[in-house]
């Protein structure tokens, strides 16, 4: 079972007082636990049953203006006062930087709102393997599909984070994930594709029904690609990938990256990055979500940003270290984003899909080939082609390109936005990239 | 070497019987004690950005019967820890009854020394150096914006413990020494990346000014980079240079031949056993015992010795990469190849250094036969789609080719093309082939375990480059 927050507490407090004792001036902890257990299944057996019980310390110790960080998974206090004797040795000889500090005690989070994040329910493993069952009995049905793996898995989570101006907070959250991939043949050619629900409580969980039939149809559907000549085009990616363009946005307006110069929005604050009908939130309040907390990952207050206002960039992702160098307060953003989603544009998905004669759908695409500092973007892509509104055939084995700055401004969005992971988008459609084909 | 039940309430007899009692009924399984200790010293604009040490160690716990895998594991080595353990996988397999494999090949070999890099090397000098590079590259003009350099360093201690008492142990020392350099000229910003490392020492790396040779790369990099004009977008002739490069053969080939999704028919692969994959004078092999390097291991981390194993002998398929389970299953033995990340994973049949063999031919003779096309001399990352074949991969300093002459630098754009048909574009085989400088790390199913790439240049005949210039 889960430990409790007495449990976790009492190890951070040793963590502080023993740091203090050895002559830490400031100091910062976070300690852990997870219990997770994962079924898997392939071809309607059982494949993989895995249970994992992890507990971890991540300790950081300052001397005045000098820092350095362990992280151990043994919570004994003989390893632990060994493990803090090196912090603090290494401490001493690291040489000093103006901007280590521990965040400033005023935007530090003063109380913790339940969110909605645990779900005390257990979900046994006979029940997994029968949800599984499901999943697997419904995306074999059709005789192309080959091949089909589903997983469940259930993880519990209890943490406390505390720092030595005295703060303390921590509180349990639950994730449960189920997935389904499925494998087509037709001529001896394979294609693959999957179906995957995140939740935070058992019951908000799709139907295994659902999971296994949405893998299939996908899995058939790609069945038979073409590769498509070069050509410059419009490019509509599916949900399940639109939401990498925020993802990018993101590491591009990070604190770090616009500090140390390597960002391709360095200077662009305030200024047009998307077209004006755009806005782009962050909000970490949302009841149940995936990416909801109630403080960052050093313990400020985190509240809902408008990160772009009609196309306007009006924040950057802050932390403490980051801040000092570019003489801003933290905004509860070291660890990143938290719910991070674009607002809904007007279009409906049939109306972008018609707003003109062709287009290129992708779903899925691989490698990582987008680049930060100069915004140039080039990966692996496989999707449909678009005819009238129409999806007429797969398409793989071609590449995409473009550079972000250009592409943000080209952005239109459809109104169906879904929040299924902790950053999500609605379709949206990029006008004129280049498409690497035959 | 670990003493993993010091300052536990169980001892070694007791965890055996444990094991032994756990296995009895199953076709193969372990207990796996792992100590790992880490660190990572990190400089990032003129200051060291972080300095941290892990400490982790733990157990997992593996029972296999038939074609299914019960795994617990846990950081607490305990008596009631592994009899939980045990309990969870004996529930799992209830159903199963398996024959107890005990064979396990056993060797002398050793191909790395048993030190911890971590602590040959003092921080103090550590941090110095890491200061000396900054300070190198920073005389190197005002168009040096950025300075990154870190080291990783980790040593590993592993104990398997078989069902009936069978020991088997190793120690891994790996080490990691990265620079990172933006430039930026006429308001156009350019990174260029380099580093080395394997399995010694952090000196062994860096001795006699090595280290400027590091920083002199990623210099030449990003400067090449400043120059790049858009990347041309079609299907053409490609050149790869020797080493690095050959994470093509890792992506296009090497996922699709390890024994789990050959077993389980998901791999483009899965048929051609035995049959034509690549052109004639192209031999692949997978190498777990070269000496000190980044993919190699002394034994697996099931407790097999590695090998040398040939994938594709003169263009023909011959072998895949096999872990006990899979090997078990297809009717045939362990390469190997069996492999995890930690104690918390379970393992996975994974390359260790993959490499194609020379040929005859002059990378001079390559280009001058290429009309148009490009010379790719550097790479990011790749990922490969088992099923369908596909595979990417990103240019970090490329050119095209014109004439059979090299021209202007290109933008970093993405190479696609299809596994199973690769190989069979390749037209020549070079004659200079190149270890890569021991930095690569391979993902699979979230598992990331360090590996090598080895190649001759290569010439292409036909692949898609992914760049904006139609």
């Amino acid at each position: 079972m889960i430990r409790d927050q007495e449990f976790l507490k009492d190890i951070a407090s040793y963590c502080i007082e023993n740091s203090k004792k050895l002559g830490a001036t400031d100091v910062g902890v976070k300690v852990i636990h997870s219990v997770s257990e994962n079924v898997s299944f392939r071809n309607k057996k059982l494949d993989e049953s895995n249970r994992a019980d992890s507990f971890a310390v991540n300790l950081t110790t300052y001397i005045e203006k000098k820092k350095s960080s362990i992280n151990s998974s043994d919570l004994s206090k003989s390893n632990l006062e060994k493990l803090i004797e090196r912090c603090i040795d290494a401490t001493k000889i690291t040489p000093s930087d103006e901007n280590n500090s521990l965040p400033d005690k005023d935007l530090m989070s003063k109380e913790i709102r339940d969110l909605n994040l645990y779900d005390e329910t257990h979900y046994p493993n006979d029940k997994k393997i029968e949800f599984l069952k499901k999943v697997e009995e419904t995306a074999s049905t059709d005789e192309k599909i080959v091949n089909t793996e589903a997983g469940f898995t259930e993880n519990k989570n209890n943490f406390i984070l505390a720092n030595s101006n005295g703060f303390f907070g921590g509180y349990k959250t639950s994730n449960f994930s189920s997935s389904c991939v499925a494998v087509s043949r037709i001529n001896g050619a394979m294609e693959r594709d999957y179906e995957f629900g995140s939740t935070r409580f058992l019951e908000d969980m799709m139907e295994p029904e659902v999971i296994g039939k949405i893998a299939a149809d996908k899995a058939i559907k790609k069945l038979g690609p073409k590769k498509i000549k070069s050509e410059r085009i419009g490019v509509i990616f599916d949900k399940r990938i639109s939401k990498g363009i925020l993802s990018t946005l993101a590491s591009a307006i990070s604190a770090s990256a616009i500090a140390r110069g390597t960002s391709f929005l360095k200077d662009q604050i305030n200024s047009e990055v998307f077209p004006n009908s755009i806005n782009i939130i962050d909000d970490p309040k949302i009841e149940k979500g995936l990416g909801s907390q109630n403080f960052d990952s050093e313990g400020v207050e985190t509240n809902s940003l408008k990160l772009v206002e009609n196309g306007i960039l009006k924040n950057y992702l802050i932390d403490t270290y980051y801040g000092k160098k570019l003489n801003l307060k933290s905004n509860g953003r070291s660890g990143g984003t938290t719910n991070l989603y674009f607002e809904n544009g007007t279009l409906s998905f049939k109306d972008l899909l018609n707003s003109e004669k062709k287009f290129l759908y992708i779903t899925e695409t691989i490698g990582h080939g987008g680049n930060i500092i100069t915004g140039d973007y080039s990966v692996g892509a496989s999707g449909f082609m678009v005819e009238d509104g129409e999806l007429t055939y797969p398409v793989s084995e071609i590449t995409i390109a473009g550079n972000f700055k250009e592409m943000f401004k080209n952005i239109t969005l459809a109104n169906d936005l879904e929040m299924k992971y902790s950053t999500n988008a609605p379709t949206l459609l990029i006008n004129q990239m280049t498409v690497a084909g035959k | 070497m670990s003493n993993f039940f010091k300052e536990t309430d169980i001892d070694t007899s007791q965890a055996e019987a444990i094991v032994t009692e756990t296995l009895k009924n199953c076709d193969d399984g372990e207990l796996y004690l792992e100590n790992h200790k880490s660190e990572s010293i990190v400089l990032d604009d003129n200051k060291i950005k972080s300095s941290t040490y892990n400490s982790d160690q733990g157990y997992g716990f593996r029972a296999v019967t038939g074609e299914v895998v019960a795994y617990s594991h846990s950081n607490d080595i305990s008596k009631e820890s592994l009899r939980k353990s045990s309990e969870n996988l004996k529930d799992t397999l209830k159903s199963k009854k398996g024959t107890y494999n005990h064979e396990i090949p056993k060797t002398n070999s050793k191909y790395y020394e048993n030190i911890n890099p971590i602590e040959s090397k003092t921080f103090d000098s550590k941090i110095d150096l890491l200061n000396s590079v900054n300070n190198y590259l920073r005389s190197k003009g005002s168009i040096v914006n950025q300075v990154t350099a870190n080291f990783l360093g980790e040593h590993k201690s592993i104990e398997i413990i078989r069902s009936d008492n069978q020991v088997l142990k190793d120690d891994r020392p790996l080490v990691r020494f990265n620079v990172s350099v933006v430039l930026e000229k006429d308001g156009k910003k350019e990174t260029g990346v380099y580093g080395v490392g394997g399995r010694q020492s952090y000196d062994d790396y860096l001795k006699d000014g090595s280290w400027k040779d590091v920083c002199d790369e990623a210099f030449r990099i990003a400067n090449v980079n400043l120059e790049s004009k858009p990347a041309p977008a079609g299907e053409m002739k490609v050149v790869l240079g020797p080493g690095w490069p050959a994470i093509l053969i890792h992506e296009a080939i090497g996922h699709g031949l390890e024994g789990d999704f050959n077993r389980k028919k998901t791999s483009a692969f899965h048929s051609l056993m035995g049959q034509q994959v690549a052109s004639e004078g192209v031999t692949i092999v997978d190498d777990g015992t070269l000496h000190q390097r980044r993919g190699s291991l002394t034994i697996d981390d099931e407790g097999t010795p590695t090998e040398n194993t040939v994938l594709i002998e003169n263009g023909i398929l011959k072998n895949y990469m096999q872990d006990r389970l899979n090997a078990r299953l297809m009717g045939t033995k362990s390469t190997g190849s069996g492999r995890r990340e930690s104690y918390k994973h379970v393992v996975l049949p994974r390359m260790r250094n993959t490499m194609m063999l020379s040929g005859k031919y002059s990378q001079d003779e390559m280009i001058s036969s290429v009309d148009k096309g490009i010379f790719a001399v550097s790479f990011g990352g790749g990922q490969v789609d088992i099923t369908s074949g596909k595979f990417v991969f990103n240019c970090t300093e490329a050119y095209e080719i014109n004439n059979g002459k090299i021209g202007s630098p290109i933008k970093g754009a993405t190479l696609i093309g299809d596994g199973p048909s690769i190989l069979k574009e390749v037209s020549l085989v070079g004659n200079d082939m190149k270890l890569d400088p021991g930095i690569g790390t391979c993902g699979k199913a979230g598992q990331g375990v360090p590996v090598g790439v080895a190649q001759p240049s290569i010439l292409i005949n036909k692949m898609t480059v992914g760049g904006t210039k139609l």
